[in-house]
């Protein structure tokens, strides 16, 4: 039985008025996140996927104008005025960005940055604050914690702050963590490390996590369920296990067989022909149909919805590899040779 | 899921990308020159510019009198329509209107003249000191150090007290004088631009170092030179008309802008019109230039991209 | 036996720091320390490692970009750094290098075509502008660039199609050796895919010999035929490619090959980690012996006396470290060090 989704989008759109035309971001995109799940969102650049959870968070550039409906436990995010969602910011739901730097200050020093989340949200008293940040410091690993909270950001390597900033993000306990990227701009030691510490915390506290990334490896390791988003749409949804050893998409196969594993010796590799679409002029019909193998005259015409094709699994796609609804299932190789 | 190698024509088509970019090809000065073009303030003194220009190159031949001849029929008249002196006369009967356009002209050819020497000594200099760093470039900088020491008016009068008051040596002496701040301004540049990596990239293909220097280095310099060189061009006929209200400038009977100037200062209360119209001339030329230096750096900031 | 191309010998390159005032001693930063290394015709090696190993300093002073401070590089029977500023801009016309940031590596006032055409003026000027002219389309129907582009400059294109232009340039004078520095890590996944086939082929095609510098281990797997694993300046393992990947030995191989996420939950699910904690040292105070010992999960008190010498393990296969076999005992189920039968 599922309980009543954490976060909810439903026909949510982006678009950015720019001196070269309209950007349509992110297009009709509906989305959820049950408690406690760790869903990933994979998308290269253009897709749409940070962009989404900038909106969320009410992070988006001035040019930019929101529409449909996000809600966290009910409440539509977009209706809140700045100073609503700030307070829910930090409380209820965290984000924690590629850069680390994005969420420091270079010129405080990393207790007063943490202690200062716990004061305004939490109302603790000064003494209560430090204590409890240096609590979290030792939680997310940092060694020497003592020492280290008394730095600047700048004496802490790349992960270090990395782990300061998811320290900042679990002070308040927030019920959503949304990472994006995370991990990108780290060395794949440093990742490792990294991403055990939040599937332990995850574990732990049981809090949500939305992970944006492109790397399909990191999803493997962390997600229970996964969003391919494509040209500012979800092009398909399932559990990860499923979405792995059988893609419904088209988009979501090529993707997966344009990488290199590193634990596979193969002769080569097959690229994706093409490139992502112009988000100003988008093509008629699905968004993919340019770069696809299998694409028929229908998909150059109409733009497939988001439909179940499984229990538990969504794709946007006229000719979708597993349609249990009409209950069939082609290999990729099979399907229009 | 397999990974395979097979189909020979979905790899062949995935290793062409022949999306061409929309539009005309379009150069980085072409896009700053568009950029310039949304700069009303700039395009309005462009034209300004252009008319003080023309009109000191075209307009004498137009008006019946020249900027030395005496008019005995009206000397120190005042500006007026009908006796065809629009500007008025000076002391000697001089046609003011005349004497201001030929005045511009000189202004104008020591500025054009001091401004290119400065710019091609400067950028040369300034590229090779600061692409070849190290020792010689700390050499080249302690000249320019000391050159800037010296206290430049005085040197300027130095000269023309040896060499006499020509106005082809006005012109050098202001050139080389400048070229100064043009060099610091390329050298500091040339330290950014040498660390990029498509100079990293000539280097790897074989061109040697003053290849470089002349085919990478400067072109990309062309933003801060013509915005400095914009610039420039006020401060110099500035100089210009300092000089020669100092009385070093041009000789009699040509004038420069700043020669009227000086002359009209003198008499402002009895016959203000031999200052107003050659200050109005001067103002409007400083301002429109610095409307259009301001424009060109809006244009080239590479911010913008 | 294909013949040897470069022979890499007790490479060092150091970097003199400023002490942090005026009066104190300045630091040495060994980014490439004693690297030594062989490269046969037609072969792929690729360097791996982290952010700080040294690897893209390592290319660079190969091609001596970066002057190093010792060894030698012996480049068709000459070391190359024996040879003057001139014969050294002649013997570029065989060496050719491919960077990491696609649109920096090219000038943005040159058209296309004349940055392609750039180490053809050099390396032979006596082409008329004709030839020229037809060799730059030729290269640029080789990466799959319409010729329609030459007219255009660098910052019109994507990411994607600026590496090709990198890449024509690289491959136009015809070179023996090209160094790719990071050539994909800039790019989209999906370009990456694009430009690292486009790689291979052409690798086949023109019989190019490449040093493949990645951060990223899956690409690296795809197109090398050895990898030569780097820690602050040293080598710690080089092998054949199947080799290093199924069996690795030296303790850092093993743990970056175990902490490279593989794009499959199950397997993700099994895999043993091993873990090394905390942030690389930092190279201009390096541990002393074995470099990697500070985070090691194997170090012990020998380890801080020598530097563990890079002894061979298994035919053509050599790894740094005073406790290989031991270190060979350690390789974990499910981790990508497991054979998997190639597909």
């Amino acid at each position: 039985m599922r309980d009543a989704p954490l976060l909810a989008l439903k026909d949510y759109a982006i678009t950015f008025a720019t001196p070269d035309g309209t950007v349509q971001a992110v297009n009709g995109l509906d989305l959820s996140v049950q408690p406690g799940e760790v869903l990933a969102v994979v998308g290269e650049s253009g897709s749409g996927k940070s962009q989404t959870f900038n909106g969320v968070f009410g992070l988006l550039a001035r040019n930019a104008t929101t529409s449909g409906e996000a809600r966290l436990e009910g409440r539509n995010l977009l209706d809140l005025s700045p100073r609503e969602l700030d307070q829910i910011r930090g409380r209820d739901m965290a984000m924690v960005f590629q850069d680390p730097m994005t969420a420091l200050n270079p010129a405080m020093k990393i207790r007063k940055q943490l202690a200062e989340t716990l004061t305004v949200h939490r109302g603790l008293s000064r003494r209560e604050a430090n204590a409890e940040s240096l609590a979290i410091m030792k939680r997310v690993g940092i060694p020497e914690a003592e020492r280290r909270i008394e730095q600047y950001p700048h004496q802490l390597s790349g992960g270090m702050r990395q782990r300061v900033v998811i320290a900042m993000a679990l002070l308040c306990r927030p019920k959503l963590i949304v990472a994006d990227e995370p991990t990108t701009a780290l060395d794949v030691t440093i990742q490792a490390q990294i991403l055990d510490l939040f599937r332990d915390l995850i574990a732990e506290t049981g809090t949500a996590l939305i992970l944006i990334t492109h790397d399909l490896g990191v999803v493997a390791g962390v997600a229970d369920r996964v969003a391919v988003m494509y040209a500012g749409r979800i092009v398909e949804s399932a559990e990860a296990d499923a979405l792995f050893s059988r893609p419904a998409m088209p988009y979501t196969a090529a993707l997966m067989r344009s990488i290199p594993r590193p634990d596979q010796d193969v002769e080569a590799v097959e690229p994706i022909p093409g490139r992502p679409p112009d988000l100003i002029r988008p093509p008629t019909g699905c968004p993919f149909h340019p770069r696809c193998r299998f694409v028929e005259d229908r998909c150059r015409r109409e733009r497939p919805p988001l439909a179940e094709v499984a229990p538990g699994r969504q794709a946007a796609c006229w000719f979708p590899f597993i349609d249990e609804t009409a209950g069939t299932e082609t290999a990729p190789e099979a399907a229009h040779g | 899921m397999t990974l395979y190698a097979g189909k020979r024509e979905a790899l062949e088509d995935a290793f062409l990308d022949r999306d061409m970019p929309r539009g005309k090809p379009r150069s980085l000065t072409r896009d700053a020159m568009r950029r310039l073009r949304a700069n009303k303030a700039a395009v309005v003194s462009l034209f300004v510019l252009a008319f003080i220009v023309l009109a000191a190159i075209f307009a004498p031949f137009f008006i019946p009198y020249d900027y030395e001849t005496p008019d005995w029929s009206a000397f120190r008249a005042p500006p007026s329509l009908e006796s065809g002196h629009y500007f008025g006369t000076d002391q000697n009967g001089r046609d003011l209107l005349a004497r201001t356009l030929y005045g511009t002209r000189i202004s104008l050819t020591v500025a054009i003249i001091a401004t290119t020497v400065s710019v091609v000594v400067g950028v040369l200099y300034g590229a090779t000191s600061g692409f070849l760093g190290g020792r010689i470039d700390q050499a080249m900088m302690r000249f320019v150090d000391v050159m800037y020491a010296l206290p430049y008016i005085l040197f300027v009068i130095l000269l023309m007290v040896m060499f006499g008051r020509n106005v082809f040596l006005l012109f050098a002496a202001i050139g080389l004088l400048e070229w100064l701040t043009m060099a610091r301004i390329v050298r500091g540049q040339t330290l950014s631009l040498k660390e990029r990596e498509f100079i990293e990239a000539a280097r790897a293909s074989g061109v040697a170092t003053f290849p470089i220097i002349l085919r990478h280095i400067v072109p990309n310099l062309v933003g801060p030179v013509v915005i400095y060189a914009t610039l420039t061009v006020p401060e110099i006929v500035i100089t210009e008309s300092f000089l020669s209200y100092l009385g070093f400038g041009v000789q009699e009977p040509l004038t420069s802008l700043g020669t009227l100037i000086a002359e009209g200062t003198d008499v402002l209360e009895v016959m203000p019109w031999l200052l107003l119209f050659p200050g109005a001339v001067l103002v409007s030329l400083l301002l429109s230039l610095a409307f259009i230096g301001d424009g060109l750096r809006d244009a080239f900031d590479p911010k913008d991209r | 036996m294909a013949e040897t191309l470069l022979s890499v010998e007790h490479l060092s390159t150091i970097f003199e720091l400023p002490g942090r005032t005026p009066f104190s001693a300045s630091h040495e930063l060994k980014a490439v320390n004693d690297v030594s290394f062989e490269l046969a015709a037609g072969e792929t090696l690729g360097i791996v490692g982290e952010s700080g190993c040294g690897k893209s300093t390592l290319g660079r002073s190969i091609l001596r970009l970066i002057e190093p401070t010792e060894g030698r590089i012996v480049w068709q029977g000459h070391n190359l750094r024996d040879l003057s500023p001139r014969d050294m801009r002649k013997a570029r016309r065989d060496l050719s290098i491919i960077f990491q940031d696609p649109i920096a590596s090219l000038d943005p006032r040159m058209t296309v075509a004349d940055i392609i055409a750039e180490p053809l003026r050099v390396s032979n000027p006596e082409l008329s502008r004709k030839e020229r002219r037809e060799r730059v389309q030729t290269v640029m129907e080789e990466v799959g660039l319409a010729p329609e582009m030459a007219n255009r400059y660098p910052h019109e294109f994507s990411g994607g199609q600026a590496q090709r232009i990198g890449i024509a340039r690289a491959i136009v004078t015809e070179p023996k050796l090209i160094v790719c520095d990071e050539p994909v890590s800039a790019l989209d996944v999906s370009i990456q895919a694009q430009i690292v086939s486009l790689l291979k082929r052409l690798k086949e095609r023109l019989g190019l010999t490449l040093i493949f510098i990645s951060h990223d281990l899956s690409v690296v797997r795809l197109v090398s035929d050895r990898i030569l694993v780097l820690y602050l300046g040293r080598i710690v393992e080089i092998g054949p490619r199947r080799e290093v990947f199924a069996n690795p030995v030296h303790p850092y191989t093993q743990a970056l090959l175990s902490a490279a996420p593989i794009p499959d939950p199950k397997i993700a699910r099994q895999r043993g980690r091993i873990v090394i904690e905390g942030d690389p040292p930092s190279p201009v105070n390096p541990p002393s012996g074995c470099v990697f010992r500070t985070r090691c999960p194997i170090a012990r008190e020998a380890c801080a006396g020598t530097v563990p010498p890079l002894d061979p393990v298994a035919p053509d296969h050599r790894a740094a470290c005073l406790f290989a076999e031991e270190a060979m005992q350690m390789a974990q189920p499910g981790s990508p060090s497991e054979a998997q039968p190639s597909r």
